[in-house]
């Protein structure tokens, strides 16, 4: 199986009035091709960031991260926008929609990144909003949709650019039990299409659902069997 | 990309309606004051130039104060002028005070000028109605008389003038032509005068000499030739004494006048671009506003692939859209308050494509310009940062 994620000894620190505050130490992380993983902790834990350096939201301060044969630690900002455009697709707690554009506009927006013709950006992002059953909400603004609706733009959004990753953080923090449930149900259908998914959540019940889920706490990760 | 930038700079304005109107309002006030006052300085000086130009442009003004010995032009030397080559014709004036009375309603002080065909031919547009002094006229010293617009106002209120007579100075008159009204600030302004031939005018006013006399060009380019000729002419008449008369290229006179109008309409609008400036510093301000309140919209932009370029691309083309618009309304409103003040003032306008290209283009570079920080500022923006912000 192809490595998708390689850390090594991974490291951040945030420095807060001249004191060094070490948020992840020494992280060591595998994820291969066509992974289920959750990445479960508290609040506090550090996996908001490790989710961020995951994402190329962020870079490591020391360590070596390799995402899909492409060295992350070493890029300036335009390069790590291009690979959060081309193999990560986010999916976040509270949906981040943007409020002025419709579900399908919205869903198109990574594809205007992408440069891609407008054409081929509509017949995409609507092909992606029929799979996850909004075929008829296309022209809906989010505030005219529910949160499990909005969650399921947001999850057809994120992967309109077909990346090598869908990287979920909370998807279900924002949602009631049943459509939590049916948003875990949809990733786990994504999973069984061959896609690698990275969840990040602090709720056992949620990460139960991955295949393999690794804990972190206090900035140090550690394997678990669920 | 760019289209895209458009649309959603469209998005954003339409949006924000009350503040990006309110922002805009500050160019829209720098470029229609800079339109309108373009246009109407150079329609009044349009207006200036081509009345002075059409009666003229190919003139020379011959003015002569004359020594103790001579006060002034002979007809000789009148026809000495007349004999230089570039010299199509003159039009001599001589000018007096007299009294006026038809029908027993007396105007007293009333400028009689005395003057040629000439001065009727160089300008087919003086006449009202009747007709003009010709050599006929001249050449027989005829009693005849073109009026003013007052005069014949004053004189024959609503009646027809021509054929009536009338007494100049004791002396009867048969009155042929009305002059036209003169319309603005002109210092060769007919309305209060009497016009006979000047041949009667040197018999009758008790005047002796010519004291202005306008020599019309052939061809303008050879001017300060046919001047030296004209000098030498005078020289002669006047002893080499060249205290004694003046002679001007109403070209010349044309020249400056111009120049002067093109600095003046230059101050203007100058003055009005600093409105323009407030109005860019306006629209940065609500651009700044706009980064902070959008900072999670350009952290998820930014997650879902916008590289800084995109971000700034964006922020810059929302700002050029709202300088753009507001310098489109506001040409449309300098040339309309350009119309409607030259209704007022009586001038035509002219509004030139140049002029209207430089405002749109000048709000642009506002834009660009007065964009350029806030659109920086958020493409700097940290992403993580942003998405936290929630």
């Amino acid at each position: 199986m192809s490595e998708i994620v390689s850390m090594k000894n991974i490291c951040k620190s945030y420095y807060l009035c001249d004191e060094e505050i070490k948020v992840l130490k020494h992280i060591n992380l595998k994820v291969y091709k066509g992974e289920f993983i959750s990445v479960l902790g508290p609040s506090g834990s550090g996996k908001t960031t490790l989710m961020n350096i995951i994402g190329c939201l962020d870079v490591p301060t020391s360590g070596k991260y390799i995402l899909c044969g492409n060295d992350i630690s070493e890029m300036n900002e335009t390069e790590l926008a291009v690979i959060r455009n081309k193999e990560i697709g986010f999916v976040f707690q509270s949906f981040f929609l943007l409020p002025r554009l419709t579900a399908l506009q919205n869903v198109e927006l990574p594809l205007v990144y992408s440069g891609l013709p407008q054409k081929e950006r509509r017949g995409r992002a609507k092909e992606m909003l029929c799979r996850v059953g909004l075929a008829d909400k296309m022209n809906n603004l989010p505030s005219q949709l529910s949160g499990g609706q909005q969650q399921r733009v947001a999850i057809a959004r994120a992967l309109v650019t077909e990346p090598s990753i869908i990287l979920a953080d909370e998807p279900t923090g924002a949602l009631d039990q049943k459509t939590g449930a049916d948003i875990i149900g949809y990733f786990e259908r994504l999973n069984a299409e061959g896609r690698t998914i990275i969840m990040i959540t602090h709720d056992i019940n949620v990460a139960r659902h991955a295949h393999r889920t690794v804990n972190i706490l206090d900035g140090q990760l550690t394997e678990a069997r669920a | 990309m760019l289209f895209e930038s458009i649309r959603m700079s469209f998005v954003n304005i339409r949006k924000n309606k009350l503040r990006s109107l309110l922002t805009m309002l500050g160019i829209v006030i720098g470029v229609a004051s800079v339109i309108a006052l373009i246009t109407i300085v150079r329609g009044a000086a349009d207006d200036i130039g081509n009345r002075v130009i059409s009666l003229g442009g190919k003139k020379i003004y011959i003015n002569v104060i004359g020594t103790p010995l001579k006060q002034g032009l002979t007809h000789n030397d009148a026809e000495e002028i007349l004999s230089v080559g570039n010299i199509t014709g003159i039009s001599p004036t001589v000018s007096g005070m007299a009294s006026v009375v038809y029908q027993g309603k007396v105007l007293e002080n009333v400028v009689v000028e005395g003057k040629n065909e000439v001065y009727f031919k160089a300008d087919p547009d003086l006449l009202a109605s009747g007709r003009a002094v010709n050599i006929l006229d001249l050449k027989s010293r005829n009693q005849v008389a073109v009026i003013g617009f007052n005069i014949a106002r004053e004189l024959f209120f609503g009646r027809n003038p021509i054929g009536e007579e009338i007494i100049i100075n004791g002396m009867t008159y048969t009155v042929i032509g009305t002059l036209k009204e003169t319309t603005g600030f002109r210092p060769d302004s007919t309305n209060d005068a009497v016009i006979i031939p000047y041949t009667t005018a040197l018999r009758v006013l008790g005047v002796k000499y010519i004291k202005t006399l306008d020599a019309y060009l052939e061809d303008t380019s050879l001017a300060d030739q046919t001047i030296m000729e004209i000098k030498g002419i005078l020289n002669r008449a006047f002893n080499y004494n060249e205290d004694a008369y003046n002679v001007y290229n109403m070209g010349d006179i044309i020249d400056s006048f111009q120049s002067i109008m093109s600095m003046m309409s230059m101050l203007l609008a100058g003055i009005a671009a600093i409105s323009l400036v407030v109005g860019g510093i306006g629209i940065m301000n609500m651009m700044l506003v706009s980064v902070s309140e959008r900072t999670t919209e350009i952290g998820l932009r930014k997650a879902l692939g916008a590289t800084p370029f995109a971000i700034r691309l964006q922020f810059i083309t929302e700002s050029i859209f709202l300088s753009v618009t507001g310098g489109i309304i506001g040409l449309i409103m300098g040339v309309l308050l350009a119309y409607i003040l030259a209704a007022v003032i009586g001038i035509s306008v002219s509004v030139s494509l140049s002029t209207n290209l430089l405002a749109v283009g000048f709000s642009a570079a506002v834009g660009i310009v007065f964009g350029y920080m806030p659109a920086g500022k958020a493409s700097r923006l940290n992403p993580i940062d942003a998405l936290k912000s929630l």
